[in-house]
């Protein structure tokens, strides 16, 4: 388990003007109010942590930072930690009604806001799921399951990739005989899904974390809404 | 001293009986019908054929039995399908009016808590979409994956909170030619097993007296919007909810305990596609392991798509490590199915999942052979051209 490194200052070229902008952004989301009411310390969340137990990651310390408004110290969370969370909400039954996973969905989505480096390198390799959830209208697919994917999944991901178009076809419902999709989806589905993600700036985070990612989505998508009669898909 | 040692559970001496005028947190529901007046949103009420079950604090929750809008789970119908499958088999079963439909997206909160490449406007304009998708043809949404019901939870509880939210979705769904509704009650598929259950065990053909099994609650199920959860005094003395547990044990399955009931299966959302040592090591070191020293079951028992997924892959990496493993993974819907006579291939699609799931069908009484045989012969028929697709008449042959 590598030791987290949480000495003062250690991100010493982002100065602390722009580490209370982030954290002034953090506590300006909507949900802020419900997810942080101090912290006792007593140490509940971590008890109930599954990342707790193999990372050096700490909820209360991550409630604890925020509740002192340690800038320094948040920043240095953003930059690393909050990214060992498996955002399963075991630490919701602290006591005190935070949510320190709450918390972190709030730190981790300004952290891609705002392209800091350490959210690029949470994020790399998980481009092929942002591809499908965007484009495909599911986030996951069948042909996913590839041994080059999964080869800790042993020999049975062999199988499945090896038959799966047979295999998807002796499925009773008629709706799952799809490989690239996991099920079917009309395409007027797909494209209201795309005027969702353009209507609420979705586009411009991508943009902020993978931008080859993002040229492919923009070009796959804009051909697609064209066809679809739509060219015009500003929004306020 | 071991875990073993140490009674875990007490709760069938201590029943706990919740009182609903004293619950912690308000009736969102009376919240939603008071937005309803104003006219800030409408709700989609629960259609006339339902069943109450209590929730977490005492309150009853209305689960509807048919003309249900399957909300599918992507990671479900991609790479666990007998899964959904059972769900839909079940429903034909016993003759439901139900609605598989194809104007439906994931609720991509997937993708959400793995890399926050999302906001809460995108996430909730997403699943009001799905809703009114839903709406526009008269069903009721019925959600199969447990991440995705605890996500929309979040969504609903935060559209009536938030009124500047509901602007926004509002003017999002009004571009969309679409209504901003809401439904009454959000419901997961496996609380519909439960409503169930009885109707099941009335049909049982496969005797499961002898199988022993385990529990694994999915968090996103009872700890997001946890009021919102099915809880029985018979069941653990409510002190844990009842899903699951208490459609197995109808089933005359013994269901055995164990100490990290609580810990999450390990899924992780970003780890289990990009850091898997650790939803590896949590998965068999914290479930799979402490079930199979506390309880030696013969199944263990889940309810959504990341649970499942997780506990099943999980194992084959651990048996390299020599850790023990081997222990069968199963959605509620799949036993129930297996219970009322469903194929274990055709309709429960075992050969998805990896984990060596012949011991426990031959325990069963089942011919696992010639069970495989027969599915074998329907990929015969496709390869050969002589159909195109395996159907419900096939399956059931
Ligand atoms: S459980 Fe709550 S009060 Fe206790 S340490 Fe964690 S955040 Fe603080
Ligand atoms: S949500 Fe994150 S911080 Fe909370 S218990 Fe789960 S892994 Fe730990």
């Amino acid at each position: 388990m590598m030791a987290l490194d949480l000495s003062q200052n250690k991100h010493s070229d982002v100065s602390m003007d722009e580490k209370d902008r982030l954290f002034d952004e953090v506590k300006s989301d909507e949900r802020w109010e419900h997810v942080l009411y101090g912290c006792y310390e007593c140490g509940i969340c971590v008890a109930a942590c599954p990342s707790a137990r193999f990372y050096d990651f700490s909820p209360r310390l991550i409630a604890q930072a925020v509740a002192r408004e340690d800038t320094d110290l948040i920043y240095t969370l953003m930059s690393d930690s909050i990214w060992d969370c498996s955002q399963c909400f075991s630490c919701d039954r602290c006591p005190r009604q935070n949510s320190p996973g709450q918390i972190i969905t709030i730190m981790r989505e300004v952290a891609v806001k705002n392209g800091l480096g350490t959210a690029k390198e949470a994020l790399a390799g998980y481009g092929r799921i942002i591809y499908k959830i965007m484009l495909t209208g599911t986030q996951v697919s069948p042909d996913m399951l590839q041994p080059d994917a999964f080869p800790d999944w042993g020999t049975h991901v062999y199988e499945i990739a090896d038959n799966l178009d047979d295999w998807r076809r002796a499925l009773p419902p008629e709706t799952l005989h799809t490989t690239e999709t996991s099920w079917v989806i009309d395409d007027k589905t797909i494209i209201e899904l795309y005027l969702i993600w353009h209507m609420t700036g979705v586009m411009d985070l991508i943009a902020g974390v993978d931008e080859g990612l993002y040229d492919i989505i923009v070009d796959v998508m804009e051909e697609r809404l064209e066809e679809a009669g739509y060219d015009d898909v500003t929004f306020d | 001293m071991s875990f073993s040692d140490i009674p875990i559970l007490k709760a069938e001496d201590r029943k706990f009986k919740a009182d609903p005028t004293k619950a912690p947190k308000s009736d969102l529901r009376e919240e939603l019908f008071q937005l309803e007046k104003e006219g800030e949103l409408e709700v989609q009420r629960v259609p006339d054929n339902y069943m109450e079950l209590t929730t977490k604090y005492g309150r009853t929750k209305k689960i509807p039995l048919e003309k249900t809008w399957h909300h599918k789970s992507c990671g479900q119908c991609g790479h666990i399908p007998g899964y959904s499958a059972s769900i839909f088999w079940l429903n034909r079963q016993f003759g439901l009016d139900y609605h598989d439909p194809t104007d439906q997206t994931s609720c991509t909160a997937w993708n959400y808590y793995a890399s926050a490449t999302s906001n809460p406007e995108a996430q909730a304009a997403v699943a009001i979409r799905n809703f009114a998708a839903a709406d526009e043809v008269g069903y009721f949404p019925i959600i199969h994956c447990g991440t995705s019901f605890g996500h929309y939870k979040e969504v609903r509880h935060a559209l009536v909170h938030q009124p500047e939210l509901r602007r926004k979705v509002r003017k999002i769904m009004e571009k969309l030619g679409k209504k901003l509704i809401v439904p009454e009650e959000i419901v997961h598929y496996s609380e519909w097993v439960l409503a169930m259950k009885d109707k099941i065990a009335e049909r049982q053909t496969v005797d499961m007296s002898m199988i022993t099994a385990t529990v694994h609650p999915a968090c996103h199920y009872h700890k997001l919007v946890e009021e919102d959860a099915i809880y029985d005094s018979e069941i653990y003395g409510a002190q844990r909810t009842a899903i699951i547990t208490g459609t197995l044990q109808k089933l005359g399955i013994n269901v055995g305990d164990y100490s990290t009931w609580y810990d999450c299966c390990g899924f992780g959302f970003r780890h289990i596609l990009v850091s898997r040592d650790f939803s590896r090591s949590f998965s068999v070191q914290r479930k799979i392991e402490v079930m199979i020293e506390e309880v030696n079951p013969d199944v263990t028992v889940t309810h959504d798509t990341g649970c499942v997924t997780t506990l099943d892959q999980s194992q084959f990496a651990g048996k390299a490590h020599g850790k023990k493993v081997g222990l069968p993974v199963m959605s509620d819907s799949q036993i129930a199915a297996l219970a009322m006579g469903a194929h274990p291939y055709k309709v429960l699609q075992l050969h998805w999942h990896n984990t060596d799931n012949k011991a426990f069908l031959q325990k069963l009484g089942f011919d696992t052979d010639k069970l495989w045989a027969e599915f074998q012969a329907e990929i015969k028929e496709i390869k050969d051209g002589k159909k195109q697709y395996m159907s419900w008449e096939d399956a059931d042959r």
